[in-house]
């Protein structure tokens, strides 16, 4: 059984003009210790997704079918006090904006220990303990300082450290990553980047990273999701995908990469861009801005075509391979 | 917490100044003191004298200066109408006033931040409509014309309570307070309702669209993500950001409902500070006049300053004590 399953997920925005679409079947699974990417542009869904999981769209958002089954329990049916119980606890999340996700009038102390008394049973010294041991197994310095102090009193890079210790706090099952090093200096993304797979790789925890950056998917995850306006296009394993990406949309994105383009040459982009959630492209919801776009694509949505260890949304990739069924199509293994 | 403390008093001491001088040059705006002082039968040429002997003929920083001096020692001049020192007519008054004011405070804090908060988690719930509506019509009515409307209906017409006065006030330590008897407390009702009419609404509209814009921060998102109770990411972690600016605004509005006294203590006869300006200001009694003046804006700039202060001790990005080994 895998640690966490979401099946046919469907997100809809309740608006007065009828309801609007934000996530249509999405189906992915992750596996204990197994470390995933969600890649897309912005409006891609990539967030609502990590979002539904713990049930914390925000309003006027809402599960409106599919399943999200956390260790065989289904979480989008539990009454509000059950989910309590598994935020924070079996599953954690990460922000992205450090500077904006610690409570500025409480002090580190109270962010971290509080946490612990909503899920276990002990004493202020035990979970103080426990907090100080997490800070430093986050590489803080002077933990036990640190634990006194404001969050103003932090740099970025240390005040994201404290955040992904209050996330390990009670040793959950997955935690979810949303863009954690978005709002960091280069130099201190890699620093974040780098504690996170020490973490993942020291422990059985699996990770879902929600990410725009392709690099930092390719360093830490194993396998990656591409959404496109609500929808997942292509999955598969990361180095295969980064190396031989099959959709045109994953392929725009990797040939957007500014290590792709020749020095002084101008930068490849996608044309056009993601559209909104009021007026979603019929069919294949990529066609607009598709370089391959034949009049199937228009109309009808492509079912997925399954590969060994992928799968792709795509009516040209689905053709493709007719025309070359003889040659097999290289499936990357995992390094 | 020193040093600040040292540079609010200062800026405390600069406004207390600008308001004296504000106060004092309007003696010279009201009228000639010496009609008030002495009848008509009196001739110019003694009239003069007079005017030379209490100084009126200096320069008005000579003026100035010597009213400066006499009022560090407490000494703002005497009332013409009540032939006593205005300072000890204002204090006389005072208490009346800062109870009115203190017991409309009361309402607001009590009212508020309930009602606030509970129009912010539920802003769609009937009962938040309800309080919005109400509270658009609190904010347009005009003091006076609310005061007005709770004396003909729970004096007049229900006869429920007083509708003029203070009714009984003991002495407790030279403070004439009318908190401590029963007869006094049902006085106080109708004043201090009406007094908290406007800045009620106020404060309730100031709360919440404090604490919605709180709800949708991150860290209030992360403290759901930590699986936290409802009830403290709502009345600690949202409502301690919320009132760090209601606490600012607050110290202000307070300097505010003092000026509304002044109407409030008319219309409910109220034996205070701002029924006895309104009739300084009748009887041109301009020593009483700048006495007001002085002790409200002593008021008001210790109001303020106080609230400075809490704020410093409440938010933690203020830097009231040296900081002690920061990370940045």
């Amino acid at each position: 059984m895998p640690l966490l399953e979401v099946k046919n997920l469907e997100v809809k925005f309740a608006m007065r003009r009828g309801d609007l679409t934000a996530l249509r079947d999405v189906s992915f699974s992750i596996d204990k210790g197994e470390r995933l990417g969600i890649v897309g542009e912005s409006g891609a869904g990539k967030s609502v997704t990590a979002y539904s999981i713990l049930n914390l769209i925000s309003k006027p958002g809402y599960i409106s079918g599919g399943q999200i089954l956390f260790q065989g329990k289904d979480l989008s049916k539990l009454s509000p006090e059950e989910m309590r119980a598994i935020r924070g606890d079996g599953i954690s999340m990460i922000f992205q904006d450090p500077m904006m996700t610690l409570n500025p009038v409480l002090t580190i102390g109270t962010q971290m220990v509080e946490v612990l008394h909503a899920h276990r049973e002990m004493s202020d010294q035990q979970a103080r303990a426990i907090a100080i041991e997490k800070l430093v197994q986050v590489h803080i310095p002077s933990a036990a300082t640190r634990f006194e102090q404001y969050p103003h009193e932090l740099s970025g890079g240390m005040r994201q450290r404290i955040v992904i210790a209050t996330a390990l706090l009670t040793d959950p099952l997955l935690i979810i990553a949303d863009e954690p090093t978005t709002a960091l200096d280069v130099t201190i993304q890699a620093e974040i980047i780098e504690l996170l797979l020490e973490l993942c790789e020291s422990s059985d925890v699996g990770l879902i990273l929600i990410t725009h950056d392709l690099g930092v998917v390719s360093q830490v995850t194993q396998r990656v999701l591409v959404m496109y306006a609500g929808r997942i296009v292509e999955e598969g394993l990361t180095h295969g995908i980064i190396r031989n990406p099959r959709h045109p949309y994953t392929q725009g994105l990797i040939g957007a990469l500014p290590q792709q383009t020749v020095p002084g040459g101008r930068l490849n982009q996608i044309r056009g861009v993601m559209p909104s959630l009021a007026n979603t492209p019929s069919g294949c919801a990529f066609h607009p801005r598709c370089p391959h776009v034949t009049d199937i694509c228009e109309s009808v949505v492509p079912e997925y075509s399954i590969f060994d260890r992928s799968r792709v949304a795509c009516h040209w990739v689905k053709d493709q391979l007719g025309d070359v069924s003889e040659q097999k199509i290289n499936e990357t293994p995992a390094p | 917490m020193f040093a600040f403390l040292v540079k609010r008093v200062i800026q405390a001491i600069i406004v207390m100044l600008v308001i004296s001088v504000i106060a004092f040059s309007i003696q010279d705006n009201l009228g000639d003191p010496l009609r008030e002082l002495v009848g008509q039968s009196v001739s110019e040429a003694e009239r003069q004298k007079l005017r030379d002997k209490l100084g009126l003929n200096d320069p008005f920083l000579v003026q100035y200066w010597r009213f400066l001096k006499k009022a560090l020692h407490g000494d703002l001049g005497t009332s013409y109408f009540f032939k006593r020192p205005a300072a000890e007519v204002i204090l006389d008054k005072l208490p009346a006033t800062l109870e009115l004011v203190f017991g409309a405070t009361i309402i607001i804090v009590v009212f508020s931040v309930p009602t606030g908060v509970f129009t912010a988690i539920y802003p769609m719930h009937w009962l938040s409509r309800f309080a919005m509506g109400v509270s658009i019509v609190g904010i347009s009515i005009p003091v006076f014309l609310t005061a007005i409307m709770l004396i003909y209906v729970f004096a007049v017409q229900l006869g429920w309570l007083p509708s003029f006065g203070r009714g009984d006030t003991v002495l407790v330590y030279g403070w004439s307070t009318g908190f401590l008897t029963k007869d006094g407390l049902v006085h106080l009702i109708l004043p201090c309702i009406a007094l908290s009419s406007i800045i009620l609404p106020l404060f309730i509209r100031l709360i919440r669209a404090e604490m919605l814009e709180v709800l949708e921060s991150e860290y209030v998102k992360f403290a759901w993500a930590k699986g936290l109770s409802r009830r403290r990411i709502w009345f600690l972690h949202a409502l301690k950001n919320t009132l760090l600016p209601v606490i600012t605004v607050g110290g202000v509005q307070i300097g505010t409902l003092i000026a509304y006294t002044i109407l409030t203590e008319t219309v409910f006869q109220w034996p205070g500070m701002g029924f006895l300006f309104l009739e300084a200001v009748n009887r041109v009694d301009t020593p009483l006049i700048i006495a007001y003046l002085i002790v409200v804006g002593l008021i008001f700039v210790i109001t303020n300053t106080v609230v400075d202060l809490i704020y410093g001790l409440v938010n933690p990005t203020v830097k009231l004590a040296r900081p002690h080994g920061g990370g940045e």
